[in-house]
C-alpha cells in the first residue's frame, strides 16, 4: 500500500488479571472503508476498540496513527487524535436534553467559561438532523431505546472524526434506522473517513463493508476483503469450526393440530395490547413478531401476570387462567424470559448456583424447605449446565464474569428449573453469538419435542423464520394474522406487519422491523 | 450534500432572560414559591409578630449562612457525591482561625488558614473517592468524626473567644447596610453566582453530566474524577466560609458548633430537587428548601408548638417532598 494507513495496531496484546482478552493482534484500517471487526463474544473486539478509544491501556504492542506511533492518554486524547467511538453499551445523561448530550465531547474539549447554548444547538441539530425527528430540548431520559442509541450516533458525529469506531450500533436500531445509518456512513466513508463497525449481523456485513477481520479468543486470524469471502468462510473462522445446520429441523407436519397447550383470546391491557389471539400448539414453537411498539413484548407480559389484563383471557389447556401477579403463572408453569438479559434476566453478581434456582427455593431445601442445601444446589445447576452446554470454570463463578451467550443460558436455566410447562421468551438470542444463539434454538426445539410450548418474540426477522413453525404478527396491539409452516416467511410477515401502519403512514416512517 | 431524513424543524428554544422565567414557572422551584408564600400568608395570620421585619429579618439570617454550605452541598450532589462531615468542616475552620488569633496571628491570615484547613477536608475526600474508589457516604461519615475531633483537639474541647477582632471582620457578621444584614447580603452573592454558574459555565454543566451519568461523561472525555475532587473540595470551602462568618457573629469558636447541621443541609438540597443519584438539583430550590424549614421552625416557635416537634417537623416535610417528587417523576417517565 502505497499511504500509511489512517490507523495500525501492532502486535497488541493485554490482559486483565489472569485473564488474557487480547493476544498480539494486528489491525489496520485505511482511508475510506468499512472495516468489520468481527469475532465472538469474549475474542477480544470491544477490548480492542477502547484501546483505540484510549480508555484500556494496552500493556503492549504499538499504536500508529498515519505512520505514526501514538500513546493514547485517555478518552480525551484519542478524540484529539480524531477518534470517535460509539459505544455498544448506550451512555446517556438523563438529566440533561437531547442537545447537550450530543454535544458533550465538544463542550468538554472546546475552551472557554460560558456555555454557548444557541451555538451547541446549532451543531447539535445538525448532525441529528441526519439521523432522526428527535427534538433536541427534550430531557434525553423521555427518549426510547432506539433513539437515544441515535443520540449517540449524532455524538460521534458531531466530532471532527477521521476513525469513527461503531460498536454493534444497530443492535437497538429498526430497519429503517439501521438503513439511514448505512446511508451515512456511506458518505463518510466519501469524506476519506475511516469506519471501524463491529456487528454480529451477517446480513449487514455484506451488503455494506468493505473488509473483515476476524479475532479468536483475543488472537488475530485474518483480514479478508468482503467480496472475497462468503458468510460460510466468516462464521467457520469465527467459531474456529464447521458449524452445524444453523436453525434447527422444523416441526414435522403432520404434528399440526395435534393439541393445543395454550390459547390467548382477544387479550388487551387497555394500553399497548389491544386485540391479542393466538394459540400454541404441542410440539410447535410459535412466534410474536411485528414493529417494534407493536405491544410483542407487553404481551407477553400480560400473559405472565407482570402487566395487568383488561380484556380478554388466556386457556391453558382448556382452563380459563387469570394471573394477578407472576407468581400465579409461574405456579401454573408459565414463565417469562425479559429481553433485557442483565437487568431483568440474572442476578449478575451472584453466582451461577445460585442463580439458577432462584424462582423456585423450595426446590433446593430440605428440613420441610427451612433451610437451603448448597448440595442440591450445585446438583441443579450442574444437571442444568449440562442440558445447556452451559461453558463456565465453576458453578460458583458470579455470573457477571459469563459471556452474554452463557449469561442468557444461566438465565433459561433459572427457568428449566421450573419445569415450567410453557416458555415465554422474549429476544432470546439478542446480543449473543453464533454458536450460542444455534444452541438455544437447538434446545427450543428439543424442548417443544418435549412437549412444552415455547413462544418467542424476537426483533430479528430471520430468527423468527428461522425456528418457528408458527407466527402470529402483531401490529399494534392486534394480531393481524397467524403464518403458519411453509407460509412463515419474511415478506408474509412484513406485509402482516405493516397493514395498520398502512393506514397510517406517518407510523411507517417511525418505526420498521 | 448529505440528504436529510430528519424533516421536522423543532423551534429554537430562546436562553434568553424571558424563557428562563418560563421554565421557571414549570419547574419545581415553582411549587416551592408557592408552599413558602403560602406559609408566609397562613403564618402572618396566625401570629401578630410573624411578619414584622425584625422576625424576617431574623428569619432570613438565621438561613443564610447555612445556606452558603447548601449551594456548596447541593452541587456536590449534582456531581453524585455527599458530604455528612460539612457541619464539623464549619467548627474546625472557626476553631483554626480563633486559636491562631489567640496566638497573635493577624485575624485575616488566620481566616484564611481555618478556610484552606477546610478546603483540605474536602481535598482529602476527594483523594479517597476519585483515586481510592471510596464512596463519598463512608469517606465523610468517616471525616465527620474525624474533622468534629480536630476541632476539640484545636480548641483544645471548649470555646475560643476572639480577642479584640477588627472591626471590618466583626462587621462581616454582625454589620448592616441601610438595615440589612452584611451577612444575609454575602449569601445572596454567593447564591446567585452559583445558580449562574450551575446554568451557564461550562466546568459546572461537567459537573451535571459526572452526576448524571458518569461513564457517559468518561466517554466523552470528561475527566470526571477532576469534577469530583473539585466539587468536594468546593463543598468544604463554601462549610468553611460559613464556619468564619459565623465566627464573626459570635466573635468566638466553638467546638461543638454545627453539629446535626449537615443533616438539614442536606435536607434542604433534596427538597429543592437534587437527587442523591447525581445529575439533578437547583441551587434555588434548595435555598427555597432550607428557607421553608427555617419559616417552620420559626411559626412553630411563634405558635408556642413545644420545640420537641421541630425536628419530626422537618423529617415530615422532607419524606413529603421527595415521596411527591418521585410520584411526579416517576408518572412522567
Amino acid at each position: 500500500m502505497a499511504a500509511d494507513p489512517l490507523l495500525e495496531l501492532r502486535d497488541i496484546r493485554k490482559s486483565f488479571g489472569s485473564v488474557v482478552a487480547v493476544n498480539n493482534a494486528s489491525f489496520n484500517l485505511v482511508q475510506g472503508e468499512i472495516h468489520v471487526l468481527a469475532g465472538e463474544n469474549g475474542a477480544g473486539k470491544s477490548t480492542l476498540v477502547n484501546i483505540i478509544a484510549g480508555i484500556v491501556r494496552p500493556d503492549s504492542g504499538e499504536i500508529l496513527l498515519r505512520g505514526k506511533r501514538v500513546e493514547m492518554q485517555g478518552p480525551l486524547d484519542a478524540m484529539r487524535h480524531g477518534i470517535a467511538f460509539v459505544h455498544q453499551e448506550i451512555a446517556m445523561c438523563p438529566d440533561v436534553s437531547v442537545m447537550e448530550n450530543i454535544m458533550m465531547p465538544r463542550i468538554n474539549a472546546e475552551s472557554g467559561f460560558w456555555m454557548n447554548y444557541k451555538g451547541t444547538r446549532k451543531k447539535a441539530v445538525e448532525a441529528l438532523h441526519l439521523l432522526a425527528d428527535i427534538d433536541p430540548d427534550m430531557e434525553t431520559r423521555k427518549l426510547s431505546i432506539s433513539q437515544q442509541q441515535l443520540v449517540e450516533i449524532a455524538r460521534a458525529l458531531t466530532q471532527e472524526c477521521d476513525i469513527l469506531i461503531l460498536d454493534e450500533p444497530t443492535a437497538a436500531l429498526t430497519q429503517n434506522e439501521t438503513d439511514t445509518l448505512f446511508h451515512i456512513m456511506n458518505q463518510l466513508k466519501a469524506k476519506g473517513i475511516g469506519i471501524i463497525y463491529i456487528s454480529h449481523r451477517m446480513s449487514e456485513i455484506f451488503a455494506h463493508c468493505d473488509r473483515i477481520t476476524v479475532l479468536r479468543d483475543g488472537t488475530y486470524i485474518s483480514t479478508d476483503r468482503i467480496s472475497d469471502v462468503t458468510p460460510d468462510d466468516v462464521i467457520r473462522k469465527l467459531i474456529g469450526a464447521e458449524v452445524g445446520a444453523l436453525y434447527p429441523p422444523k416441526a414435522r407436519k403432520n404434528d399440526s393440530g395435534s393439541a393445543e397447550i395454550m390459547s390467548v383470546r382477544g387479550l388487551s391491557d387497555g394500553d399497548r395490547v389491544r386485540d391479542v389471539s393466538f394459540s400454541v400448539q404441542r410440539g410447535r414453537i410459535h412466534g410474536l413478531s411485528g414493529l417494534i411498539g407493536s405491544g410483542r413484548t407487553e404481551t407477553l407480559e400480560c400473559i405472565a401476570g407482570l402487566r395487568p389484563t383488561r380484556a380478554g383471557e388466556t386457556l391453558v389447556g382448556g382452563e380459563s387462567f387469570h394471573p394477578r401477579k407472576y407468581r400465579d403463572a409461574i405456579n401454573k408453569g408459565i414463565v417469562y424470559l425479559s429481553e433485557n438479559r442483565k437487568s431483568d434476566g440474572v442476578f449478575l453478581d451472584l453466582p451461577i448456583m445460585q442463580n439458577i434456582p432462584a424462582m423456585d427455593l423450595l426446590a433446593v431445601s430440605r428440613f420441610a424447605g427451612q433451610f437451603l442445601s448448597h448440595r442440591k444446589e450445585s446438583e441443579l445447576a450442574n444437571d442444568l449446565g449440562k442440558v445447556l452446554n452451559l461453558k463456565r470454570a465453576s458453578i460458583t463463578d458470579d455470573v457477571s464474569n459469563l459471556s452474554g451467550g452463557n449469561q442468557q443460558k444461566v438465565a433459561i436455566a433459572k427457568l428449566l428449573a421450573v419445569v415450567p410447562k410453557i416458555l415465554l421468551l422474549d429476544e432470546p438470542t439478542r446480543g449473543i453469538d453464533i454458536s450460542a444463539k444455534s444452541e438455544i434454538h437447538h434446545l427450543l426445539r428439543r424442548l417443544a419435542d418435549e412437549g412444552i410450548g415455547v413462544v418467542v418474540v424476537s426483533s430479528e426477522i430471520s430468527e423468527i423464520t428461522g425456528i418457528c413453525d408458527d407466527v402470529t404478527v402483531l401490529s399494534e396491539g392486534s394480531s393481524a394474522g397467524t403464518l403458519k409452516d411453509a407460509g412463515v416467511t419474511e415478506e408474509a410477515i412484513i406485509q402482516l406487519a405493516a397493514v395498520s401502519v398502512k393506514k397510517n403512514a406517518s407510523l411507517a416512517k417511525a418505526d420498521a422491523l | 450534500m448529505i440528504d436529510r431524513p430528519g424533516t421536522t424543524e423543532f423551534p429554537l428554544r430562546e436562553y434568553g432572560v424571558a424563557s428562563f422565567l418560563m421554565r421557571l414557572l414549570r419547574a419545581r422551584e415553582a411549587a416551592l414559591v408557592i408552599i413558602v408564600f403560602t406559609l408566609i400568608v397562613a403564618l402572618s395570620f396566625l401570629s401578630p409578630y410573624f411578619l414584622t421585619w425584625g422576625n424576617m429579618r431574623a428569619v432570613i439570617l438565621s438561613f443564610s449562612t447555612e445556606g452558603i454550605v447548601v449551594v456548596g452541598m447541593t452541587i456536590l450532589i449534582i456531581a453524585g457525591g455527599f458530604d455528612l462531615s460539612v457541619g464539623a468542616v464549619m467548627a474546625l475552620a472557626m476553631a483554626v482561625a480563633a486559636r491562631l488569633t489567640g496566638e497573635g496571628v493577624n485575624v485575616w491570615l488566620a481566616s484564611l488558614a481555618g478556610l484552606t484547613a477546610a478546603a483540605g477536608i474536602g481535598a482529602t475526600m476527594g483523594v479517597f473517592v476519585t483515586r481510592i474508589g471510596l464512596n463519598f457516604f463512608v469517606v465523610s461519615l468517616a471525616m465527620l468524626s474525624i474533622v468534629r475531633g480536630l476541632a476539640f483537639v484545636v480548641t483544645r474541647g471548649a470555646p475560643v473567644p476572639l480577642v479584640n477582632p477588627p472591626a471590618a471582620f466583626s462587621f462581616i457578621g454582625q454589620g448592616r447596610i441601610s438595615g440589612v444584614p452584611f451577612a444575609i447580603m454575602l449569601f445572596l452573592v454567593v447564591v446567585i453566582i452559583g445558580d449562574i454558574l450551575l446554568r451557564y459555565s461550562k466546568p459546572m454543566r461537567l459537573v451535571v453530566y459526572t452526576g448524571s451519568n458518569e461513564r457517559a461523561a468518561i466517554y466523552s472525555g470528561i475527566n470526571t474524577r477532576k469534577v469530583k475532587f473539585w466539587a468536594a473540595v468546593l463543598c468544604s470551602s463554601l462549610a468553611g466560609l460559613a464556619g468564619l462568618i459565623f465566627m464573626s457573629k459570635f466573635g468566638s469558636a466553638t467546638p461543638t458548633f454545627g453539629v446535626g447541621s449537615e443533616l438539614n443541609i442536606i435536607a434542604a438540597a433534596i427538597i429543592g430537587g437534587a437527587s442523591l443519584n447525581g445529575g439533578r438539583g437547583s441551587i434555588l430550590g434548595a435555598i427555597l428548601g432550607i428557607a421553608l424549614l427555617s419559616l417552620v421552625t420559626n411559626g412553630m416557635i411563634l405558635l408556642s408548638i413545644p420545640v420537641f416537634w421541630q425536628e419530626a417537623t422537618k423529617g415530615g416535610i422532607l419524606l413529603t417532598a421527595v415521596t411527591i417528587d418521585h410520584l411526579i417523576t416517576s408518572r412522567t417517565r
